[in-house]
């Protein structure tokens, strides 16, 4: 239970800001950051714990969000179902999308652009279809009660996204802990050396996929219920896949945390630079892209990394100290 | 050219973002009261989507409402406040609901009294309704979709006409036309950009154009964006349509018009509906040629109205085009003034209801006086206008009218 | 049911989209293929050659074509100022990092064009924009053939650096074997960054040709990307004639996919061509076994 207890405390801690604040800009501040939080712990699994980079996440968090706004507007099926039905067909996609990658054995940038060509194969599809509305998209009905996952106000969604978000923590937290975490970590550092080891690593990244995809996939869910509005370019474009690699890069690649804690900072360099540059268009993006890039130049590992090197220096000054004191130079 | 950037405090830059307005909730538990000080400004917020893939429309759109604003202000601003100015709390969509709905409660948390614009449907369904929330008055300016006017929001007015109407509009006055050529044009072929307003308009289109005597050989979705239109235009040539039917955006329609140029393909007329170039200055000016004798069903000022050629003159002089996204929002900062004069105060419900009683005539579009059943203004309709002499009139209706139609083209 | 009178044309139609295709394909390919990064900013880099030919032509009055000249050079000193300055020093070496780069600076690039130019679509009219040469049916458009041709060129051009050259042979040294190379002398850093000036020096040539009969705007070369990465897979990796073969395959097949299936659903024949490709041949059709 200890491993847990970070989790349990940032989770409970962060359940407080509704009753510290009545702000709903804040609100939906924090609840777009978190859905963005948990696109992207999804997208974690895979590309931080396994190394395998997709560029299409959209693929899961569209199907999410069609499956069950499609399911409620044709077929008037309960939205909370929907959700567990939109994370079972985002799961559906992401082990078929798995199957087809990994059985040809496609690595690192083909991996990567398959699953750009699959998110994009669905999001053409999604624009021609007629079940899904084509080009006019799909409007879920304005129905302000709980049993339709609809809520007045802004807090129930924040909580229920703070439970998303907690729960994808926890299960990051217990794969790391398992033997399938371990084959995983084991296969992004050496795939090769792994298989040569024994490890069915088809199957496990099959798995990893799978799982990856149903945690995106419940963000998908999450964002038709909270703006009641998709199309093709919302569901699977390649905004939502950016979203979701940038999160965990920018938080810690291969961290519980990365992805919440990117996910707050990006978003939050976006209201900064928005705040700096007022209303000249273009101007805050300009900005917020060159952070990026400063970044990366000097603090690779992500946010994390810095924090675990900070922790590091101030260790290993704790150790030096005596030795300093004493010996001195000459 | 010149880059307006306004001139704005310190102090509304911090109340239009998040990290300001977390600041302020910090320190004020409840939303700031509703401005009753004589004198004081009345903030509204203006939302387009000024970043992102609409950037040109959004700051078009921006344009014109900040001029209705400024000549306000000049005129004395609201009277029935004690001559109170308006304050504009800008917003920027970036062309995604999120976006809009961001910035809906930014503005919200800035206290203002009313929101006008949006433009593209769907963050206009996400901004309406989440201005909804707080029972604050959201005048749509462009954004067509039926659903928005549906919902049965109270709080949500669109100026403009929407889809359905502007459908059936385009067809009755194409019929007429068409009878007035002694039904020169039997077959026709539709070219459609595929996302909402495209494919809704040719779903209609294809119900209702057989209905009224005309013959659809083929209808031609295409994405936005397109990068080429030869094989549309190869298929055009090969069929040999009477009428060519395009409704899409400006950069595919200036494509397609181009194309059709290129190579060489002259239907009997080319009638488009919510054409993106089709009745814009930008567009005759830049392609003359292939801009000839095209006819669109648009939205359009009204050509009679010296307050519309005024706004022109001053939009052309600041040397911008003057498109609809100007005069539409325009108009709609005008109701809305109205409205905030007959409330006689910023207090969200009475603005509400002062504009459900609505009966506005000082704005610039073809509409008559204002009229508003569940949102949705009554008298709002397209205009039919056709390019005639490298100059932009309107041929229909004939309250309206500034020339008359020319169909079918003459053969070059 | 589309007859040869639209056939033929359709097929001339594609193989002249797919030469423009190709061309950007180019750039990314020997960009891939060397330096081993997808280049996410490859787009923006587009947008802003066209930028440069449209004031090119605005301001100093310069053809396209002849611009082409002082815009290639340009962009190369570009690319190779990105490259060595930016990308490689930010990156420390680290894909995934490349990646993040190349993401932030195509948002740099493409916001930094709204702010200075404003969202507006620009064009120019040149005399000879509408002028046509007939092939049978085929009406095909002046500045559509000359592009063409142009390509071939090009492409032959390249072809020959990387077989004739020192500096190509260093180039195709580091793509295959990176420490060698390094061992047998060669400045790694420096060829890098000659690939990815050689790369954004093809965007600005592929601008010249664009810009007669298409337009620009801040986000005009984003519509071109996907399609690159897809010629790129198909040719193969870092092969200057897959890429060439492969641009002018996939705009024939998005030309009758599109005359077959519409335009909008058209677009999933290049796509699914994509996956196919992907899963069963990755190495592309003239690529290097990966």
């Amino acid at each position: 239970m200890r491993t847990f207890a970070p989790i349990l405390i940032v989770t409970a801690l962060l359940a407080t800001v509704p009753a510290i604040t009545s702000s709903n800009v804040v609100l939906n501040f924090l609840v777009v950051a978190l859905l963005i939080a948990l696109v992207g712990q999804g997208w974690n699994l895979l590309g931080g714990y396994g190394g395998q980079y997709s560029f299409g996440h959209a693929a899961f968090f569209g199907t999410g969000a069609y499956a069950t706004a499609i399911l409620q507007v044709h077929y008037g099926i309960n939205a909370w179902l929907g959700l567990f039905i939109g994370i079972a067909a985002g799961a559906l996609v992401g082990a078929v999308i798995g199957a087809l990658s990994f059985r040809s054995g496609l690595k690192g940038s083909y991996f990567a652009l398959v699953t750009l060509a699959f998110a994009e194969v669905l999001r053409i599809i999604a624009s021609v279809a007629p079940i899904t509305g084509a080009g006019v998209g799909t409007l879920i009905k304005l129905d302000l009660r709980p049993e339709a996952f609809q809520f007045q106000s802004r807090a129930p969604f924040y909580w229920i996204i703070l439970v998303l978000v907690g729960l994808s923590l926890v299960l990051i937290r217990m794969i790391e802990d398992s033997r399938f975490g371990a084959y995983l970590v084991a296969l992004r550092e050496n795939e090769d050396a792994a298989q040569a080891l024994g490890v069915n690593t088809t199957m496990v990244k099959l798995l990893a996929m799978t799982i990856s995809a149903a945690i995106t996939a419940a963000g998908g869910c999450f964002y038709a219920q909270y703006f009641l509005f998709i199309d093709a370019g919302i569901a699977y474009g390649p905004w939502i896949s950016v979203e979701a690699l940038l999160a965990p890069i920018i938080g810690g690649i291969g961290t519980v945390f990365g992805p919440l804690l990117g996910a707050l900072v990006v978003k939050t360099l976006g209201e900064l630079t928005k705040l700096m540059t007022g209303d000249a268009p273009g101007l805050d993006l300009v900005i917020y892209g060159s952070v990026l890039i400063l970044v990366i130049a000097f603090a690779p590992r992500g946010i994390t990394g810095i924090l675990l090197d900070l922790r590091h220096r101030l260790v290993s000054l704790r150790r030096a100290a005596p030795a300093s004191m004493g010996g001195g130079h000459g | 050219m010149s880059r307006q950037l306004l001139p704005v405090s310190r102090r509304r830059f911090l109340q239009s973002t998040t990290l300001g307005a977390a600041a302020a909730a910090a320190g004020f538990l409840h939303a700031p009261a509703v401005l009753r000080a004589q004198g004081a400004a009345v903030k509204i917020g203006v939302l387009h989507p000024v970043s992102g893939a609409l950037s040109y429309s959004g700051q078009q759109g921006r344009i014109g409402a900040v001029m209705a604003i400024e000549e306000i202000n000049a005129g004395g601003g609201i009277k029935a406040l004690g001559g109170a100015k308006i304050e504009a709390v800008l917003g920027d969509a970036q062309s995604t609901p999120e976006g809009g709905n961001a910035e809906v409660e930014k503005m919200n948390g800035a206290g203002v009294a009313a929101i006008v614009g949006g433009y593209a449907s769907g963050i206009c369904l996400a901004a309406s309704q989440t201005a909804a929330r707080y029972d604050l008055p959201y005048i749509v300016d462009v954004g067509v979709v039926d659903a928005i006017v549906t919902r049965g929001l109270k709080n949500t007015f669109r100026f403009g006409p929407g889809f359905g109407v502007i459908a059936k509009t385009a067809l009755d006055n194409l019929v007429t036309i068409n009878d007035q050529a002694d039904k020169a044009a039997k077959t026709v072929m539709i070219v459609h950009e595929d996302s909402a307003f495209g494919a809704g308009l040719a779903k209609l289109l294809n119900t209702q154009l057989p209905e009224r005597g005309f013959q659809i050989l083929e209808t031609i979705a295409h994405p936005t964006p397109t990068r080429d239109f030869n094989n549309v235009v190869l298929k055009i040539r090969a069929q040999n349509p009477d009428l060519v039917i395009p409704a899409n955006y400006y950069n595919e329609y200036v494509l397609l018009a181009r194309t059709m140029q290129q190579q060489r393909v002259r239907p009997k007329g080319i009638y488009s509906v919510l054409g993106g170039a089709a009745s814009s200055y930008k567009f005759v000016k830049e392609f003359p040629e292939a801009a000839q004798y095209i006819m669109d069903c648009n939205h359009w000022f009204d050509p009679k109205n010296p307050k519309a050629l005024a706004l022109k003159k001053k939009i052309e002089e600041k040397g911008e085009f003057y498109t609809y996204e100007v005069y539409m929002n325009y108009s709609c900062v005008l109701l809305l003034a109205d409205a905030l004069e007959r409330a006689a105060g910023a207090d969200r419900a009475k603005i509400i209801g002062a504009l459900e009683s609505s009966t506005f005539a000082g704005h610039v579009m073809p509409y008559g006086p204002t009229k508003f059943v569940n949102g949705q203004n009554q008298g709002a309709a397209p205009v039919n206008t056709q390019v005639v002499n490298n100059d932009i009139q309107v041929i229909f209706p004939a309250a309206f009218a500034s020339a008359k139609p020319v169909f079918p083209m003459p053969r070059a | 049911m589309p007859s040869s009178v639209i056939l033929v044309p359709a097929v001339l139609n594609g193989l002249m989209t797919g030469a423009v295709y190709a061309l950007i394909a180019l750039g990314l390919t020997l960009i891939y293929g060397v330096l081993h990064i997808i280049n996410f900013a490859h787009g923006a880099l587009l947008t802003a050659a066209m930028f440069a030919a449209f004031f090119a032509h605005k301001l100093l009055g310069l053809d396209p074509y002849v611009a082409a000249l002082g815009l290639t050079p340009l962009f190369f000193l570009l690319g190779y100022g990105l490259q060595r300055f930016v990308i490689g020093p930010a990156a420390h070496g680290e894909d995934r990092n490349i990646l993040l780069v190349t993401l932030g600076l195509a948002v740099v690039i493409e916001n930094a064009l709204l702010y200075a130019f404003r969202a507006d679509t620009r064009t120019i009219n040149l005399p000879y924009a509408f002028d046509v040469i007939e092939v049978g049916t085929a009406f095909l458009a002046v500045p559509r053939v000359i592009a063409f041709f142009v390509v071939v060129a090009v492409a032959l051009a390249l072809w020959l650096i990387m077989r004739w050259t020192d500096t190509g042979k260093a180039i195709r040294a580091v793509a295959k074997e990176k420490l060698g190379a390094e061992l047998a002398g060669i400045d790694v850093a420096h060829i890098y960054a000659v690939t990815f000036g050689l790369g954004t020096a093809c965007l600005a040539i592929a601008a010249c040709l664009l810009i007669p009969t298409y337009y620009v705007n801040p986000h005009a070369g984003n519509a071109f990307v996907l399609i690159a990465f897809t010629i790129v897979v198909l040719g193969g990796m870092g092969s200057v004639t897959g890429a060439l073969i492969g641009g002018l395959f996939v705009g024939v097949v998005e030309s009758l996919s599109s005359l077959y299936l519409g335009e909008s659903l058209g677009q999933i024949g290049i796509f699914a061509m994509f996956i196919l490709v992907l899963l069963f041949r990755p190495s592309g059709l003239f690529g290097e076994r990966a």
